[in-house]
């Protein structure tokens, strides 16, 4: 009734072409970014309901840090048509990247920005990302997978293995120095909820905005054309191999960024094995098909089903049914895997397409016929 | 009407030009097996040049050899009057020529409207930084393109389905939109690979006036291929017959109706 688009008249094409055509989404959007930015900040900061730490590093963080990887991957994945296994191997070359350039000083300018270091860690992991993207042109679908599953292997070897990487520390692990962003620290064990968890929303609005700018416009079309049918792309004019590097480029740029924040912010000390193995590669696979291939909406809404489910499930076995720990640890891995298997049988486009479907009979609502 | 002059005007005053293309003695070879033997024709600018053929007489090997997915083993290729190197399929899309295919090869997952703004890939140049910030160039460049391919969904009269994803339309308004696709990039010569192959006779005579409008008011160059006589025999300027691989006549509809190799290979001939 009120969910509709008659009467809302568009002049330019500009305006046919933007984001939210309906008036009530693009209300929706202001009220979930204005709580986002600043009532969630203020109940952190107030520390409302004594959660704050709690909220931060077991919700909204990882929830955050995700999104960003899962878009990523969703323009490579969900745009582009190339299947890649490599992500945690690409976000290692990101955790990595930010760790040599935090703990490098820069001759004349001494330490980098944070908010700098993030974007060159992103910038490196594009190169990278790149590189292992080369095969691409010849390879397709599963033997693609399988090219990009040696580049998750290769990396987290080689991390473990050169131990320049690492500073030549004796545990092997990479620990993360305090930086501050504009005065407020964001990263090591001392930095406030509020500002890790700013940061961290602050970049993913970024990179929501540019991968929608970039996925609606000519090179998008670019991606879309030669996921949907790359000769009919190539007769258009899209150079196959140029367009496909772009992808993996862009694509491994925010997975980059992605691992940055994950190390700096989030996890604060990593050890690669650990913290960028294959399951990470899948974790976020997963992410992206139950969200929605080619729909950032459905990246963003993939990680947070993918972050919170197993955190609800815990909740409720360990904290309402008072089931032991370990029980409750094996269960979530059947539920969750058992939730996977169902999404993909009921709805193979994922959660953005039912997201769809409700608004398409919102539209409607209440007279469908 | 005279092969040899430069440029001469039809009986429905349109004025077909020097030829555009030039394909000078073409060998195509798959191992053992010779596609296209020894071929030559010209297209001349702002005709409707048809090639037909029985099955597998070459027909679609030779667009592949324009348009780049095949290289042939011998000839030449001039384009508006050069030589032309040997060339992906892309870059021959940026010298402009565009195709559509004998199975439609539409972008299943993206709108009408998105399929024929990617037929304008070539024309449009932001480099990526422009695009993620949107706002500016990039909007701009993505406006003034739209506004060309808004002429295009007009000209062929899919206003109503713009927004439809293609997956979920009929097969004739699929190829209607694979048309636009290839307008949409302006061509100088348009290649068009059965266009009306699996229609019914009332999309098939939507389809030829489309073709037919589409030379008259653009000016654009066609060259298609055609199983149907009657449209090609109705809509075309000069015909080139291929038989196995091998060019068996060209000239008007009328002086390939009544070439004797032309009947023999369409109607069969007694072996005594």
């Amino acid at each position: 009734m009120f969910y509709r688009e008659s009467g809302d008249f568009k002049t330019t094409y500009a305006k046919d072409t933007q984001t939210f055509p309906i008036k009530l989404d693009r209300m929706g959007y202001y009220v979930i970014l204005a709580v986002a930015l600043i009532l969630v900040p203020i109940m952190l900061m107030k520390d409302v309901g004594g959660g704050a730490n709690y909220w931060t590093n077991a919700i909204f963080l990882p929830f955050l840090i995700w999104a960003v990887a899962s878009i990523g991957l969703n323009i490579l994945v969900g745009y582009c048509g190339q299947l890649s296994l490599g992500s945690g191997g690409f976000m290692a070359v990101g955790a990595y990247a930010s760790y040599k350039l935090m703990t490098w000083d820069v001759p004349f300018i001494g330490e980098l920005n944070f908010v700098v270091v993030v974007i060159l860690s992103g910038v490196i992991t594009a190169g990278v990302g790149i590189l292992f993207g080369l095969p691409s042109l010849r390879i397709k679908g599963f033997y693609l997978a399988v090219a990009t599953l040696a580049a998750q292997f290769f990396l987290v070897w080689l991390f473990n293995k050169v131990p320049w990487f690492y500073n030549y520390s004796a545990s092997g692990q990479i620990s993360v120095p305090t930086r501050s962003v504009l005065g407020f620290q964001v990263t090591g064990a001392t930095a406030a909820p509020e500002a890790k968890y700013l940061l961290c929303l602050v970049i993913l609005i970024v990179v929501a905005l540019v991968a929608r700018n970039l996925t609606r416009g000519r090179i998008g079309r670019s991606w879309m054309a030669i996921r949907d049918m790359d000769i009919a792309a190539e007769i258009i004019g899209v150079a196959p191999l140029k367009t496909k590097l772009s992808a993996f480029g862009v694509s491994s740029f925010f997975i980059g960024v992605a691992g940055a924040l994950f190390f700096a912010v989030y996890l604060g000390a990593a050890e690669v094995g650990e913290a960028f193995g294959i399951q990470k590669s899948f974790l976020l696979l997963f992410m992206v098909i139950i969200g929605g291939l080619g729909s950032i909406f459905g990246s963003i809404v993939g990680a947070a089903f993918m972050v919170l489910m197993p955190v609800l499930l815990k909740n409720i076995m360990v904290g309402h049914l008072n089931w032991a720990t370990d029980i409750a640890a094996h269960f979530e891995f059947v539920i969750v895997g058992a939730l996977i298997i169902l999404f993909l049988i009921l709805e193979p486009h994922g959660l953005a397409q039912l997201w769809r479907l409700l608004k398409d009979k919102l539209r409607l609502w209440p007279f469908p016929h | 009407m005279n092969a040899t002059a430069e440029s001469y005007v039809t009986e429905d005053g349109r004025t077909i030009g020097a030829p555009v293309m030039e394909v000078k003695n073409i060998t195509l070879k798959f191992g053992g097996v010779t596609a296209i033997s020894n071929i030559s024709f010209d297209i001349r600018e702002g005709e409707i040049r048809a090639i037909i053929g029985p099955n597998g007489a070459g027909k679609s090997s030779m667009l592949n050899v324009i348009n780049g997915f095949y290289h042939p083993q011998e000839g030449e290729i001039w384009f508006h009057g050069e030589k032309r190197k040997p060339m992906k399929p892309y870059q021959i899309a940026q010298q402009g020529i565009a195709r559509t295919f004998q199975n439609i090869a539409l972008f299943k997952g993206m709108s009408t409207l998105d399929n024929i703004m990617t037929g304008r890939f070539t024309h449009m140049k932001t480099n990526m930084l422009k695009q993620a910030i949107w706002k500016g160039p990039a909007e701009r460049e993505e406006s003034l393109n739209r506004d060309i391919v808004e002429h295009v969904i007009d000209f062929l009269e899919i206003q109503a389905i713009r927004k439809t994803p293609v997956g979920r339309l009929p097969y004739g308004l699929q190829k209607r939109v694979e048309l636009g696709r290839a307008l949409a990039a302006q061509p100088k010569l348009l290649l068009l690979d059965e266009p009306m192959a699996g229609m019914n006779v009332e999309e098939k005579e939507d389809m030829s006036r489309f073709i037919l409008d589409v030379n008259d008011e653009f000016g654009t160059t066609i060259a298609l291929i055609e199983h149907d006589m009657g449209v090609v025999m109705d809509i075309s300027d000069r015909v080139v017959v291929l038989d196995y691989g091998k060019k068996i006549g060209d000239g008007t509809p009328d002086e390939v109706r009544n070439n004797q190799d032309v009947i023999d290979a369409y109607l069969g001939v007694a072996h005594d």
